[in-house]
C-alpha cells in the first residue's frame, strides 16, 4: 500500500480490546494520558508533526492488545 | 388526536391484516419516491437518537446491492418504556407495513424482528401476525425473528447487528456505520418499531399530511410512555406541538404536585418541577431550552417529596450493572461513581465525593465502545444539577426524608445472559 506525502492521521483506540498496560500514554504522553483507572484517554484530532505520527506509529505497534489505531483524519465513510 | 393508535380501542385486541386493510386503506410499493416523501414529512427515528429517518434510508440504499438488511428494533431494553411493545401487541401490521416498505426501498432480501425474550411480549400475537402476512402475500420478504436476552444496552444498533449475525447482544466497535457494513457485512438498516409504523401512515397519506400534526422540527405525532406520579400511566399518543402540561392532563393529571420528572428514559433528562407544564415537545426546543430530549419517549413523573438525588443513584447503579463489561471506563467508571453516590445518598459523603463524581463524569463521557456510558452520566450530571438544592442536605450530612417516599417504579434486575 502505497503512503501518500502528508497524510492526515489520528489516534483511535478501541476501547473493548483495551485492558489498559498503558504502554501508549509512556510512548506518546502528548496525544495520550490514562485516567484514573489507567485506561488511555487519547486525543484524536489530525495529529500535525511528522514526528508525532512516528511516536503514534510506535505505540500503536508496542500495545499488546493491539487496541491502539492510526487511521485517516477523515475517512471516507 | 390518534394516528398510530387510531381504530378499535386496545382492548379489542390485536387488529388482523383484513381489518387493518380495510381501515386504512391501499398500501402502495415502496421506492425511490418514498425516500422523497420520508424527506419531506422531517420524520424522525422513535427510538431515542431522532436520527432523520430519509438518510438513514439512503445511506443503506447507497451502500447496498439490493442484499440489505431491515431490522425492527423492537426489543425496548428502556426499562420505564411500553410504547413498542403496545403498538406490536395491538397494531403489529403497521410495523410490519412500514419495515415491508422499508425492504422495497432499501433494496433488502430480509427482514428481521428483532425481539427480547420478555413476559411482556406479545407472542402469539406476533406469531398470528406473521403467519396472516406469508399467507395473504406468498412472495413477500420473509420475515425472521430473532430473540434477544433483555438487556439494558441490547437494542443498541451495532449491540443489534451481533446479535442478528448469531453472536451476543453486547455492542461491538467499528469505524463503519451499520448502514454501510452490518449483518453479515451487508448493508443494514436498524430502526425503531414506532419508526417504521409512521412510515406506513406516510407512504398512505402524504407527508403533507403528516405535517398536519407536530412542529416544523419535529413534525407529526409520537407515542409517549407516561409513569410515576400520574393518575392513569401508560402509552400516548400526542402531537409533537403540544406542551407536556396538556398531555400530563390527558393522562388525568398527578396525585399531587410534582417533584420533577425524568424526560426520555435511563438515558434522559432531570427536569424541576417548575419547567414541566410548559415544557415543549419539540426537539430542537427542548434541546436549546433544557438541554433534554425525548428520548424513547419516556415521560417519569417523580412525586412530590422523593428524593431525585436517591433516584438517579438507583438508575445510575442499574446502569452500571447493565454494562456490557466491555470497555475499562465504563466499567470503572460507572462503578466508581455509583460507589461515590450511594455514599451522597446515604449522607455519608465528603465534599471531596461529589468532586470526583464531578470530575469523573467527565472522564467517562464518550469513552466506551457505545453511547452508554455517555447516557449514564447525563442522567445523573442532570440529577445533581435539577436537584442541587437537595443536593445540599445530603452533603451536609442531614438524614433525607424523602428516601422514605416511593418514587418511580424501581429498576428491574439486572440481567446476566446476552444471548
Amino acid at each position: 500500500m502505497a503512503v501518500s506525502e502528508n497524510p492526515s492521521r489520528r489516534v483511535v483506540v478501541n476501547p473493548i480490546l483495551c485492558t489498559g498496560y498503558g504502554y501508549c500514554a509512556e510512548i506518546v504522553p502528548e496525544l495520550i494520558t490514562l485516567d484514573d483507572w489507567g485506561f488511555p484517554i487519547v486525543n484524536s484530532r489530525p495529529i500535525e508533526h511528522e514526528r508525532m505520527v512516528q511516536l503514534a506509529r510506535r505505540a500503536v505497534a508496542t500495545c499488546p492488545r493491539l487496541a491502539l489505531l492510526l487511521v485517516d483524519a477523515d475517512p471516507n465513510p | 388526536m390518534t394516528r398510530l393508535l387510531s381504530g378499535p380501542p386496545p382492548m379489542a385486541g390485536y387488529e388482523p391484516l383484513d381489518e387493518h386493510q380495510a381501515r386504512l386503506g391501499f398500501l402502495p410499493a415502496g421506492g425511490e419516491w418514498l425516500l422523497d416523501e420520508l424527506a419531506r414529512s422531517g420524520l424522525r427515528g422513535r427510538g431515542g437518537a431522532g436520527f432523520p429517518t430519509w438518510r438513514k434510508w439512503a445511506a443503506v440504499a447507497q451502500s447496498g446491492n439490493h442484499d440489505a438488511v431491515v431490522v425492527i428494533n423492537a426489543s425496548e431494553g428502556e426499562p420505564l418504556s411500553q410504547k413498542d411493545r403496545t403498538l406490536l401487541a395491538f397494531r403489529p401490521h403497521l410495523i410490519l407495513d412500514g419495515a415491508a416498505l422499508a425492504a422495497e426501498t432499501v433494496g433488502a432480501t430480509e427482514i428481521v424482528l428483532y425481539l427480547a425474550r420478555s413476559p411482556l411480549t406479545a407472542e402469539r400475537t406476533i406469531k398470528e401476525a406473521l403467519r396472516e402476512r406469508a399467507l395473504a402475500r406468498p412472495a413477500g420478504s420473509r420475515i425472521r425473528v430473532v430473540r434477544t436476552p433483555h438487556r439494558y444496552i441490547a437494542g443498541e444498533s451495532s449491540a443489534v447487528v451481533s446479535r442478528v449475525a448469531g453472536g451476543s447482544a453486547r455492542p461491538t466497535f467499528s469505524l463503519h456505520r451499520s448502514a454501510a457494513r452490518g449483518v453479515g457485512n451487508r448493508p443494514t438498516l436498524v430502526q425503531n418499531a414506532e419508526t417504521f409504523a409512521h412510515v406506513a401512515m406516510i407512504a398512505r397519506y402524504g407527508s403533507d399530511w403528516f405535517r398536519q400534526l407536530g412542529t416544523d422540527f419535529s413534525p407529526g405525532s409520537t407515542l409517549l410512555t407516561l409513569c410515576g406520579d400520574v393518575r392513569r400511566p401508560g402509552v400516548y399518543e400526542v402531537d409533537l406541538a403540544a406542551r407536556l402540561g396538556s398531555v400530563l392532563a390527558a393522562a388525568g393529571g398527578m396525585h399531587s404536585p410534582s417533584g420533577g420528572a425524568l424526560l426520555g428514559g435511563y438515558f434522559g433528562t432531570w427536569l424541576a418541577a417548575v419547567a414541566l407544564d410548559d415544557l415543549p415537545l419539540d426537539a430542537e426546543r427542548l434541546r436549546s431550552a433544557h438541554s433534554a430530549s425525548l428520548g424513547c419517549g419516556v415521560v417519569a413523573v417523580l412525586p412530590q417529596g422523593a428524593c431525585g438525588i436517591a433516584e438517579a443513584t438507583r438508575i445510575l447503579q442499574y446502569l452500571a450493572a447493565e454494562s456490557a463489561g466491555q470497555c475499562g471506563p465504563c466499567v470503572y467508571g460507572l462503578a466508581a461513581l455509583s460507589g461515590a453516590m450511594a455514599r451522597v445518598v446515604d449522607s455519608e459523603a465528603e465534599p471531596a465525593d461529589v468532586d470526583r463524581v464531578r470530575r469523573w463524569m467527565e472522564m467517562v463521557r464518550g469513552r466506551g465502545a457505545c453511547h452508554h456510558p455517555d447516557g449514564a452520566v447525563g442522567q445523573l450530571s442532570s440529577a445533581l444539577a435539577t436537584f442541587s438544592d437537595h443536593l445540599d442536605v445530603h452533603l451536609a450530612g442531614q438524614r433525607c426524608e424523602g428516601r422514605n417516599v416511593i418514587g418511580l417504579p424501581a429498576p428491574p434486575v439486572p440481567g446476566k445472559r446476552w444471548r
